[in-house]
C-alpha cells in the first residue's frame, strides 16, 4: 500500500469522523479528502508530475496536512521545511531538491521572495493562511514577487474545483525528502519511499497501539519527522489529531488537552520540563491520557519519575530513532522501572545489531555502532552519493543495503540498548540535530570572525545547548549578544547559539585540528 | 524612520505607558531581528505569526518582562492574549502593575 492510500481507506471507513482540529476549527475525514483532491488537481494543472519535489514550508495547519497529501496523490515527493528556516538555507534546499511547487504559509512570503532565484524550479507556490499579514506588513504583492513562479492562494486553488487524475505510482516510489543536519555542514535529504515510510509507520502503530478512538495532540513541528508521524499514524488508524501551532504556550495546550480529553501526547524532553515547570499542571484534569510518547532525546531520569507520578494511567514509551529510517527502538512500559536509562529493544520488523570499526557483529554486552536492517532503511542522502556510501553499507543478504547510524550503543545481554556517543559532533538541542559546521560557517560569515568553533554543553531544558567560541581579528569586537543575534537571523533558532565565548587561539590537537573537547 | 505611531486606540495620558511598547520593541529588536526596523513590529503585529518570536523566544520574552517591570509572570498568564504583540503586552504589564 503507499502512504496516502490508509488515508483514503480511513475515509471510506470513517467518513464522518472528526480526523483534525486547529485551533477551533475541525474536519471530518471526508472533508479532507475533499480537500486533498482538490489541492491535487490544482496541482497537477501547474504541471506537478511524478517523481517532482513539492516543498511544504509553513506553519502546523490543515493547509500543511493537506498539501502533504495532496503531493503524495500527484505521485509527488513532499519535502517539509522547517519555519524557523532562514533565507540562505531556504535558498540552499531549493536549489538542492529544485521542488517545482511550494506550499508556503503568508508569514513566510518574504523569506520566500528573497530565497527564491529569478526563474528558478519552483514553477508554483501556493500561499496559505492568507489573513495573517507578513513581517513588514505591506511588502510586495504576491503576485509581483518572483518572475517566473506564479503565486496563488491556497483558497483560490481549491476554488477551482477539479479531481486529481490517477498517477500510476509504486511502493518504490519516492514519498518524502526530509532534510537533517550533516557534519559536513550542508543539510542532507534523506530520501524515503512509500515502502520506507508505511514500514516504519505499521510498526510503531502496532507497539503503541493506537486505535481509532484516540484523540492524539500534536505541538511539534510536521517538518520533523516525529510530527509528521503523529498525522500519518492518526489518519491511518482514524483516529483524530489536535494540530498546535506550536508549544509557545504550554498552559494553552493543557487547556485543550482537558476539554478535549486528549488519550495520546507525544513529546520531546524540552516540552515536558515545560509542563513539569508549571505550578498549575496538577490542576488539570488528564485522566483521558493513557499514552505519553518521548522521542528525539533521552529523558532525564527525574522527568520519567515525575511524569509517571503526576499520570499514573498513562504508560510512557522512550524512543530512539533517526530520520534515516524513522524509528529504531522503544522501551515497554513495563520496563521502565528496571532500566530508565534504555532506549528499549529494536521495534517489529526490523533487525539491529551492534557492530566493531570493521563492520564484524558484535555480541550482547557489548559497545558498538547500531546497525540497522529493514524496510524502513532509506534509499540514501539526495544527490548525496559520498554520505550515502558512509551510511548505507552491503547487508547480509545480496543487493541489500543496511543502515550504519554512526550512533554507538551499549547493548545489555537480553538485547536492551543504550546510548552512549554520536561517532561524529553532531550536537542534539531541543531534540533536532546541529551541525557544529553549519553554525561555524555562520559564525564565519560575520565580518571580523578570524575562526569559530561551535560545541554542545549540557542544558537542563534543551538536552544540549550550542556554545561558540570565537577568535576575532585585530580591531573588532562584538557583545556576547551580537553574536546570538547574528545566528538568529541566518539559522533555525534551536541551532543558535546559547553561550558565547571569546579567545585569543582554539586549543588544537597534535595534527593541528581544533580540539573540541577542550572547548566543553 | 520614525518609529510608527500608535494606531486605533486612544494615546494614554501617562507617558510611561508608551515607554512599555518602546522598550518591548527596542528588546526584540535588539534580539530577535538582525537588520529589522521598527516598522516591521506594529503595535498589532502578532509575534507568532510574523516569525518574530518561538517557543523559546516567549520564555526569554517572558524573563525579559520580568525582570524589566519587576513582576512575576504567573503559569495562567502565559497566553497569546497576553504576550502575542505589543499592544497585548502593554495591557499585559499596566494591568500587573495596578494589581494590588
Amino acid at each position: 500500500m503507499l502512504l496516502h492510500e490508509f488515508l483514503e481507506q480511513t475515509i471510506r471507513k470513517r467518513p464522518e469522523a472528526v480526523a483534525l482540529i486547529c485551533g477551533e476549527r475541525r474536519w471530518r475525514y471526508a472533508e479532507i479528502g475533499a480537500l486533498v483532491e482538490r489541492l491535487a488537481a490544482a496541482m497537477q494543472r501547474r504541471g506537478v508530475q511524478h517523481g517532482e519535489r513539492v516543498a511544504i514550508y509553513a506553519e502546523n495547519g490543515v493547509e500543511t496536512v493537506v498539501g502533504i497529501y495532496a503531493a503524495l496523490r500527484c505521485g509527488a515527493v513532499f519535502m517539509p521545511i522547517n519555519p524557523l528556516t532562514k533565507k540562505d538555507k531556504l535558498a540552499y534546499l531549493v536549489d538542492d531538491a529544485r521542488p517545482v511547487c511550494m506550499l508556503a504559509s503568508a508569514s513566510l512570503l518574504r523569506v520566500v521572495q528573497e530565497a527564491l532565484p529569478a526563474n528558478g524550479p519552483l514553477r508554483t507556490c501556493i500561499v496559505s493562511g492568507g489573513a495573517a499579514p507578513a513581517v513588514g506588513a505591506g511588502g510586495p504583492a504576491p503576485e509581483a514577487a518572483v518572475p517566473g513562479t506564479e503565486f496563488v492562494r491556497f483558497e483560490t486553488a481549491l476554488a477551482e474545483g477539479g479531481t486529481a487524475l490517477p498517477v500510476p505510482t509504486i511502493d518504490q516510489d519516492l514519498a518524502s525528502i526530509l532534510y537533517t543536519s550533516g557534519s559536513t555542514g550542508e543539510p542532507k535529504g534523506v530520501m524515503l519511499t512509500h515502502l520506507n515510510m508505511v514500514t516504519a509507520m505499521q510498526s510503531v502503530r502496532s507497539y503503541l497501539e493506537l486505535q481509532d478512538e484516540d484523540m492524539i495532540l500534536c505541538a511539534l513541528p510536521l517538518a520533523f519527522g516525529y510530527g509528521l508521524y503523529q498525522i500519518l499514524m492518526g489518519f491511518a488508524c482514524g483516529a483524530c489529531v489536535v494540530l498546535e501551532r506550536s508549544f509557545a504556550f504550554p498552559v494553552q495546550v493543557l487547556e485543550r488537552m482537558q476539554r478535549l480529553h486528549v488519550t495520546v501526547f507525544p513529546g520531546v524532553p524540552s516540552m515536558f520540563a515545560a509542563l513539569l515547570g508549571l505550578e498549575t499542571l496538577p490542576q488539570y484534569d488528564l485522566a483521558s491520557l493513557r499514552l505519553i510518547t518521548n522521542a528525539a532525546a533521552a529523558l532525564p531520569e527525574r522527568q520519567i519519575q515525575e511524569l509517571r507520578r503526576l499520570f499514573p494511567q498513562a504508560r510512557l514509551f522512550s524512543m530512539y530513532g533517526l530520520t534515516e529510517c524513522k524509528r529504531v527502538s522503544y522501551l515497554p512500559p513495563e520496563e521502565l522501572e528496571r532500566r530508565p536509562q534504555s532506549v528499549g529493544r529494536g521495534m517489529p520488523n526490523q533487525e539491529v545489531w551492534l557492530a566493531d570499526a570493521a563492520g564484524r557483529c558484535l555480541p550482547p554486552g557489548s559497545t558498538g555502532e547500531l546497525v540497522i536492517r529493514g524496510s524502513h532503511v532509506m534509499r540514501g542522502y539526495w544527490r548525496k552519493p559520498e554520505e550515502t556510501a558512509e551510511r548505507l553499507k552491503p547487508g547480509p543478504l545480496p543487493g541489500e543495503m543496511v543502515l550504519h547510524t554512526g550512533d554507538i550503543f551499549r547493548m545489555d545481554e537480553e538485547g536492551y540498548l543504550y546510548f552512549v556517543a554520536r561517532k561524529d559532533d553532531i550536537i542534539k538541542s531541543q531534540g533536532e540535530k546541529v551541525s557544529p559546521r553549519e553554525v561555524e560557517n555562520v559564525l564565519c560569515s560575520l565580518d571580523g570572525v578570524q575562526e569559530a568553533a561551535a560545541v554542545g554543553v549540557p542544558d537542563a531544558l534543551l538536552g544540549e545547548a550550542v556554545k561558540a567560541i570565537l577568535v576575532l581579528k585585530p580591531g573588532y569586537a562584538y557583545t556576547a549578544r551580537e553574536i546570538v543575534k547574528h545566528c538568529l537571523a541566518k539559522m533555525e533558532s534551536f541551532m543558535a547559539p546559547k553561550y558565547v565565548e571569546f579567545v585569543r587561539d582554539l586549543p588544537r590537537t597534535n595534527t593541528g585540528k581544533i580540539d573540541k573537547k577542550g572547548l566543553r | 524612520m520614525n518609529a510608527p505611531a500608535s494606531k486605533g486606540t486612544p494615546r494614554p495620558g501617562a507617558a510611561d505607558d508608551g515607554s512599555i511598547k518602546h522598550r518591548v520593541r527596542t528588546y526584540l529588536l535588539d534580539n530577535f531581528l538582525m537588520g529589522g526596523a521598527a516598522e516591521d513590529i506594529q503595535d498589532d503585529t502578532s509575534f507568532i505569526d510574523s516569525q518574530i518570536l518561538d517557543s523559546t523566544g516567549f520564555l526569554e520574552l517572558i524573563s525579559f518582562l520580568e525582570e524589566t517591570f519587576g513582576f512575576h509572570v504567573e503559569d495562567a498568564e502565559m497566553v497569546p492574549e497576553n504576550l502575542d504583540s505589543l499592544r497585548r503586552v502593554e495591557a499585559f504589564v499596566q494591568g500587573k502593575r495596578a494589581a494590588p
